[in-house]
């Protein structure tokens, strides 16, 4: 009984990071219409952001936890944004009226130029993410050991996507994406910049994935110039998984796949445990392409 | 207020409007009239700055706007009601109407037009909360409608608003484009294939078939030209 408890706690964890980064693909899918592959990388330089800025910022506020954390998150996902934007500027941009196939390819050349650009600056090497939380046992029964690292972890995850979700529902930028996401034509004729809210996108979208390699280097304190590879394809599972371009379907679909992940883990083999991702992503074209919350859509001629 | 000059469209090699040139006078109902494929919705379309021009010039008020971008002729005062109506099915009514006023920040003026909107069409009201997609074709012509109006411009243009509406709710709609000329001074655009119903409220009227004008004037005189009526409006 505790075990499992111990297994839903580590599930809900890591599903709640592949929540933050699964939001950024089905938010830019939703206005633009391409998967970008090079999503799971801004979430790795989210994690070296942290890396680097963690020893310099924890002096300036004394060492106080409660300053030093949110900053370090605050500056990842400034820095996530500009690159987001950045990227969407100079690759995606000028490619936005040819075939999609073009853009999809670009997106793969984005994503391995920082892969192995991120070798070349940071090193290859694993590097040990530092502590910006120490890590206090809350709980400590017989099997179950609950520490404040999860709690944070979710916590922290929670806060961005119903901050998210407020910005989508409530304002006027928000509503302006949903409409360019339905129909960017119409969305001129309203006087809407279809730039603006793209850009706008990509900051939302790229300062979650920032956010999550914060949680994730909390969560495993160990990064690498390759980290974003795998967590970010279980992103990108999780929003098919939800419902490509629906925002809460991103969000559930993580939450699944992080379960699942750590179930078979700890119930079956660690060897399955990126099998199974992989095995629930072909299921789902299979036999529901447009995932548990995402509607049939007919292809626009 | 709208001087269009020798417009010229076209879709790769087909030219779609061939040289066309409209005046629309501050506060009047223009009708652009034609069959299918004459090249009516290009034209507003490309005033709209959706498309662009392959020659001529558009002007809107002193300011040459051809091929500018869309949302900056929004800017300046030019709202569409398109064809098929394009309302957000995902947005509710009231956030359709919402996104209408996008450009401006004047709360309280942009509650007085949507008191306006509801005032003239009170359907709108009542679904307010329910999303545009689950609203028929006539209330969604009335949407449209009120969402170019919450853009307050100072040109309105009506692609084909009697477009696969119950013929009920044509008439309704029909009084109520007379009625915001009159209440607002609104300066109209109306493209329509219904030429009947359009020559009955219109002040002035453009005839035009594949991309050239045929024929314009004052609406009541192009209404009396049989000639005219079974030539182009297809009208026996």
């Amino acid at each position: 009984m505790s075990e499992l408890l111990q297994q839903i706690i580590n599930g809900i964890s890591l599903g709640s990071i592949y929540a933050l980064i699964a939001i950024g693909y089905t938010m830019v899918y939703g206005v633009l219409r391409f998967i970008n592959f090079a999503h799971g990388d801004v979430f790795m330089i989210g994690g070296f952001v942290g890396y680097y800025a963690a020893p310099h910022i924890m002096p300036l506020v004394g060492g106080s936890v409660i300053l030093a954390g949110p900053i370090v998150l605050l500056l990842a996902m400034t820095v996530c944004s500009i690159l987001g934007v950045t990227i969407e500027k100079l690759a995606y941009k000028p490619l936005r009226f040819r075939p999609k196939l073009t853009i999809l390819i670009t997106a793969i050349g984005i994503s391995l130029f920082l892969e192995f650009g991120g070798q070349l600056l940071f090193g290859p090497d694993p590097k040990s993410f530092p502590t910006l939380i120490p890590s206090t046992t809350l709980i400590d029964s017989q099997n179950l050991i609950l520490t404040t690292t999860p709690v944070i972890v979710i916590g922290t995850a929670i806060i961005l996507i119903v901050l998210l979700r407020f910005i989508v529902q409530n304002t006027k930028m928000g509503t302006a994406m949903r409409a360019v996401s339905f129909n960017q034509q119409a969305a001129s004729l309203m006087g809407i910049n279809i730039n603006t809210v793209i850009s706008f996108t990509f900051v939302l979208g790229s300062s979650l994935a920032a956010a999550g390699g914060i949680l994730y280097g909390t969560l495993y304190p160990s990064i690498n110039p390759l980290m974003g590879i795998f967590p970010g394809l279980k992103a990108f599972i999780s929003a098919v998984l939800g419902g490509i371009g629906n925002i809460p379907g991103a969000a559930l679909g993580g939450l699944i796949i992080g379960m699942t992940e750590t179930f078979v883990t700890g119930y079956l083999s660690p060897t399955y445990r990126d099998a199974i991702a992989f095995g629930i992503l072909i299921l789902i074209l299979l036999f529901k392409p447009s995932g548990i919350l995402g509607r049939y859509e007919a292809e626009k001629v | 207020m709208l001087r269009v000059q020798n417009l010229q469209v076209r879709y790769g090699a087909i030219a779609a409007v061939k040289g066309i040139s409209l005046t629309i006078e501050r506060g009047t109902i223009a009708t652009l009239l034609g069959t299918n494929g004459a090249g009516k919705t290009t034209t507003l379309r490309t005033i709209s700055g959706l498309i662009k021009a392959a020659g001529g010039t558009i002007h809107f008020g002193d300011r040459d706007i051809t091929n500018k971008p869309c949302h900056e002729i929004v800017a300046m005062g030019i709202a569409q009601a398109p064809e098929g109506r394009m309302i957000f099915s995902n947005l509710t009514v009231k956030e359709n109407l919402r996104m209408g006023a996008y450009l401006r920040k004047d709360r309280a003026e942009i509650q007085r037009d949507l008191d306006f909107a509801f005032s003239i069409f009170p359907r709108l009201k009542e679904r307010m909360k329910q999303p545009g997609g689950t609203l028929s074709g006539g209330e969604q012509q009335m949407l449209a409608i009120s969402r170019a109006l919450m853009a307050r411009p100072g040109l309105l243009m009506l692609d084909e608003p009697s477009l696969g509406i119950a013929p009920i709710l044509v008439k309704t709609i029909f009084d109520k484009i007379v009625e915001i000329n009159r209440e607002l001074g609104m300066t109209i655009l109306l493209v329509e294939q219904n030429a009947h119903l359009a020559l009955q409220i219109a002040h002035y009227a453009y005839v035009i078939e594949t991309g050239q004008m045929v024929i314009e004037g004052k609406a009541s005189e192009i209404a009396k030209n049989e000639d005219v009526r079974k030539a182009y409006l297809g009208e026996t």
